[in-house]
């Protein structure tokens, strides 16, 4: 039974559990109040942290007095996280913790705390379009490199800039892996190791950061042959993941060497070499557990600062549980931002509609760190391109991975591009993506991506009615409310993390899975049992299921949409093992061999012949004494994920025109990812996904004053999420089947959060007739593009 | 724009006695103080008249009891305490959270004398001598309520962070309108936000919830 085919996906008629609609399994817990987060976990003797934050957005610490706070009733400890000659490079950044008996001492404490500042200037505006800016000689750093991956600029091109700037990374043993495993080829790994070290800095004083252009094809030729050409500048500004529960962990300390962590994160395997390497204490020493997670969409990945300075405050109040969960203003300062992209776009195109060429001048900042250039033009790869990006460096706070990076940018920026095209060549945009839908097929294509995008694209329209209801951009109707339809589509990778999954058969029948992964509310813990279930042939509810303790076997953080790729394959390896060494076991007591076996029903079986059974206590009885354990892995033997997905999108809107107000009449959402697990989950994934993107279409900005630096709004009265009545009808079609299950599962948490924001904004243009650039759409922006006669003015430009 | 639900106004006559001259409840006041030290939203006057008012509930730990699912609950505590931290962190019942602290999202609705009310907005004092129920007290796992078995049947959670809000949410409007239209639904739950954007879900729930339980 060496053979590896044995661990492949059952076929379609075989399935019991896997595709079906089944509900959450930590569902009633959650409805009920039961499910404990890191927030509502109460250690005994536990502390409360409160934190002092600096209130300025660019400052040097000139000296911290805490001697009046340590003197404070029920105080425990204080512990300096920025002491003096820190430099601070945004508002709400984290100073000095307390630790006290409650909270409400604690944030007395922590007022008491006196903090001096050398204020220095700030800059937060990144809206302004860069001028006169020297391109960057500096070293490459590595959001420099990814972000030339990602724009798949050309080898040659790659090395040339790799050897004229040298790099400011080292290029060690863990990045060739890295880079071998993402196939990158041994000439480029050459050169990144040939390449001059050279540390940051000696940039300038200006707070942008000119990448070199890109270059593809011929563009001069292109536009000189181009008979029609569009020109718009699009963009989103910055906006938060305000994670429902706010980041924060709760430390202790059992012994001196020894850390137990209850922590809010998506990396419950991955996160102890963070503490251990800022505590100087092994790795193995450091415990994390979590239940679960309220929210995390790319920004908790890490310990993070508060995370190691919870445990320092702990030790200094000799190990007791000390808690610090983020306040929402800071959670929202503080704790993650999706960088913002603008962009000036020319896009060449023949009559017909035929895309020619591509030019693009963009910006954006990620913060203190700049940030890396969105891809573009997104899906449709334009054959001739020419591509400027600055990265804007501001003392808005740090950026951190929000769903999908970067493509939602990318996505607007392209897809408004495009639909402006289609306006001007008097096109249905629908046409025009269809007229160009090989470009949509990425290199090395082994799936027929263009050919599923042109699916995805009629089964949208058949659900929107796009035939019916579409018309010429300004068609809106003649009354003040108008009415428009827009699409976009998008793409993302996925396959899946490494992951290790352990189950234990025991002989009394009852089946152990454990596993160091989390559930953030996608449905990893139903979708972990739906595979050793329909593995096992067993009810769900008859396996125990151990996840979020980093003391399990290791899987990896849920990021990139790799989690269903990881969990599930390691599910499926680790289940097929133990199944099979029951076979084993019980072949012989029915006289077959233990190929011949199937798991079915809750009993052992031979194929074809249904009455020659067991039952699976019956069989798990003839274990004895010694329990069946089996460890599947991830990578591991057989092919049973895959990646690159596609999924269409598409808006209807009505705008008042009179008051600029946008109403969300209906949505749909066409989406492969080849195998589904669980298509209950699956479906609310992308419903998410799309109520995601209508808030950061609508809603969502992080306003920052120009003046001190601050975020504006770090509250949710201001940060307006999507309530229940802002969302319309919602459509979700999955694309399942021949075709896509024989893919293998492939990750959801990203790819339908992308194409939202393009298709509304696309639909508000067919609406009222002009381009609402900039996100959010709020009435102010659609009444002044609707006043302003060139559609929308845009300061810096 | 205003989409604040009717039934999240707590008791009115609770409300005039928890508020100062100002219109401002000692609540707000000490989110404002808290938050934005340098606006003067309240003046001195009133601020000494809130202190004036608490003198004789603090500043230190007073007795307070809560009735909270049908059990009285004693516990020592400062005046300034939410009834949201009162019943996460005295009493463990961490159903409700915290997530905005200021009256906004509504993950921290309970129900007092059959309202929703923000807990986060409540203070413990002041929420005394009425019965409360919280999310604790509606059903658990295996004798689900019919809205909470709802809301796991239409998948209307995801991070379930916000649901416990939502499912008292809506009990509070099942409760009021047994049938409620779509522009109800919009209005009543418009008082609570999701991040993982379970609204399909939800809509759902609230249909397969006013079916089961019609007449109860």
């Amino acid at each position: 039974m060496a053979d590896e085919t044995r661990y492949n996906w059952p076929a379609a008629e075989q399935r019991t559990l896997i595709g079906k609609r089944i509900s959450r399994v930590d569902g009633p817990d959650k409805v009920s109040g039961k499910a404990k987060y890191t927030y509502d976990v109460h250690r005994p003797g536990m502390l409360f942290g409160k934190v002092v934050r600096c209130p300025h957005a660019h400052a040097k610490v000139v000296s911290v007095d805490t001697s009046a706070a340590e003197k404070m009733p029920g105080v425990v400890a204080v512990y300096v996280v920025q002491g003096p000659d820190s430099e601070i490079h945004w508002a709400g950044d984290d100073i000095v913790v307390v630790a006290a008996v409650d909270e409400s001492k604690a944030a007395d404490a922590a007022r008491a705390v006196k903090v001096k500042y050398d204020v220095l200037p700030h800059f937060v505006d990144d809206f302004k379009k860069p001028e006169n800016v020297a391109e960057d000689k500096g070293p490459l750093d590595e959001d420099g490199l990814i972000s030339m991956f990602r724009n798949q600029v050309p080898e040659q091109q790659m090395i040339d800039r790799i050897n004229q700037r040298g790099v400011s990374f080292k290029v060690d043993k863990e990045m060739v892996d890295q880079l071998k495993q993402n196939r990158v080829s041994d000439q480029m790994i050459a050169a990144l190791q040939a390449a001059k070290y050279r540390e940051e800095g000696g940039q300038s004083e200006s707070p942008y950061r000119k990448e070199a252009a890109i270059s593809k094809g011929d563009p001069d030729a292109a536009f000189k042959e181009a008979e029609v050409t569009s020109e718009g500048v699009y963009g989103c500004p910055v906006i938060t993941h305000c994670c429902l529960e706010s980041h924060g962990s709760i430390a202790e300390w059992q012994d001196s060497q020894h850390l137990f962590v209850h922590l809010s994160t998506q990396n419950v395997s991955g996160v102890s070499t963070e503490y251990a390497q800022a505590l100087k204490i092994p790795a193995g020493n450091v415990h994390v557990h979590q239940d679960h997670i309220g929210g995390g969409f790319g920004s908790k990945f890490g310990a993070d600062r508060w995370g190691v300075y919870t445990a320092e405050v702990s030790k200094k109040a000799g190990g007791k549980p000390v808690r610090v969960m983020l306040e929402r203003a800071p959670e929202l300062e503080v704790a993650g931002a999706r960088p913002s992209a603008y962009a000036r776009v020319k896009v060449g195109a023949k009559k017909d509609g035929t895309l020619l060429g591509w030019e693009s001048e963009s910006w954006g900042t990620g913060g203190p760190g700049g940030g890396g250039a969105p891809p573009m033009p997104y899906v449709v790869n334009i054959p001739n391109q020419r591509k400027q990006h600055v990265a804007v460096l501001t003392n808005i706070g740090p950026a951190r991975a929000w769903r999908a990076p970067n493509h939602p940018q990318g996505c607007l920026i392209t897809m408004s591009a495009l639909d402006d095209m289609a306006a001007k060549l008097n096109m249905d945009p629908v046409q025009l993506l269809l007229k160009n839908i090989q470009l949509t097929a990425p290199p090395d294509d082994k799936y027929g991506r263009a050919n599923t995008y042109k699916d995805e694209l009629m089964i949208a329209s058949d659900l929107i009615g796009w035939k019916q209801n579409w018309h010429p951009r300004g068609e809106g109707g003649s009354g003040p409310v108008k009415r428009g339809l827009g699409v976009a589509i998008h793409t993302w990778g996925g396959r899946g993390h490494a992951s290790e999954c352990a189950i234990t058969i025991h002989p009394e029948g009852s089946v152990d899975i454990k596993m160091g992964t989390q559930d953030l509310g996608v449905g990893t813990r139903t979708a972990i049992l739906i595979v050793a279930g329909d593995t096992l042939g067993l009810p769900i509810n008859q396996m125990q299921l151990y996840i979020g303790d980093n003391q399990y076997p290791r899987s990896g953080g849920s990021g990139g949409s790799t989690t269903i790729g990881g969990i599930s394959s390691s599910t499926r390896r680790a289940a097929v093992d133990a199944r099979d060494q029951l076979f084993a076991k019980v072949a012989g007591a029915l006289n077959a061999k233990p190929e011949e076996l199937e798991a079915v029903g809750g009993s052992i079986r031979v194929k074809g012949t249904p009455s020659r059974s067991m039952s699976w206590k019956d069989a798990c009885a003839r274990l004895g004494t010694q329990p069946i354990q089996a460890l599947g892995k991830n990578p591991g033997p057989g092919d049973l994920i895959s990646s690159g997905v596609g999924g269409a999108v598409m808006a209807d809107v009505s705008v008042d025109t009179e008051t600029g107000v946008v109403k969300m009449n209906k949505m749909v959402t066409v989406q492969d990812c080849g195998l589904v697990i669980n298509l209950k989950t699956a479906e609310s994934q992308v419903y998410g996904a799309m109520i995601m993107g209508i808030a950061s279409t609508l809603y969502e900005e992080k306003v920052m004053d120009p003046t001190t630096g601050t975020m504006l709004n770090p509250n949710m009265d201001f940060y307006r999420l999507a309530g229940i009545g802002d969302v319309g009808e919602l459509v979700v079609h999955m694309m399942t089947g021949k075709g896509y299950d024989e893919r293998g599962p492939i990750g959801l948490g990203e790819p339908p959060t992308v194409g939202p924001m393009a298709a509304i904004a696309n639909a508000v243009a067919n609406a009222v007739g002009v381009r609402v650039p900039f996100m959010p759409i709020t009435p102010n922006r659609v009444v002044a593009a609707l006043n302003s006669a060139n559609g929308g003015s845009h300061a810096g430009v | 724009m205003d989409d604040r639900p009717e039934n999240k106004e707590p008791d009115k006559q609770k409300e005039s006695s928890a508020k100062t001259s100002t219109g401002v409840s000692r609540r707000d006041f000490l989110k404002i103080s808290g938050v934005t030290a340098a606006v003067p939203l309240v003046n001195q006057a009133s601020a000494l008249a809130v202190a004036d008012e608490a003198r004789e509930l603090g500043p230190g730990k007073v007795p307070v009891t809560l009735n909270v699912n049908g059990k009285k609950l004693n516990a020592q505590m400062e005046p300034r305490v939410t009834l949201l931290d009162a019943l996460r962190d005295q009493f463990e019942l961490t159903g409700a959270k915290r997530v905005c602290d200021r009256g906004t999202c509504g993950a921290c609705t309970v129900l007092m004398d059959g309202k929703a009310v923000y807990s986060c907005s409540v203070l413990a004092i002041d929420a005394q001598g009425q019965a409360i129920t919280t999310v604790e007290g509606l059903g658990e796992p295996g004798k689900l309520h019919p809205i909470q078995q709802a809301f796991v049947d239409n998948d209307a959670q995801q991070c379930g962070f916000c649901t416990p809000g939502f499912v008292m949410a809506t009990k509070a409007m099942l409760d009021q309108h047994p049938h409620p239209t779509p522009e109800q639904v919009k209005q009543l739950l418009g008082g609570n936000f999701c991040r993982c954007g379970t609204y399909a879900g939800m809509r759902a729930a609230v249909a397969q919830a006013a079916k089961n339980t019609k007449g109860a």
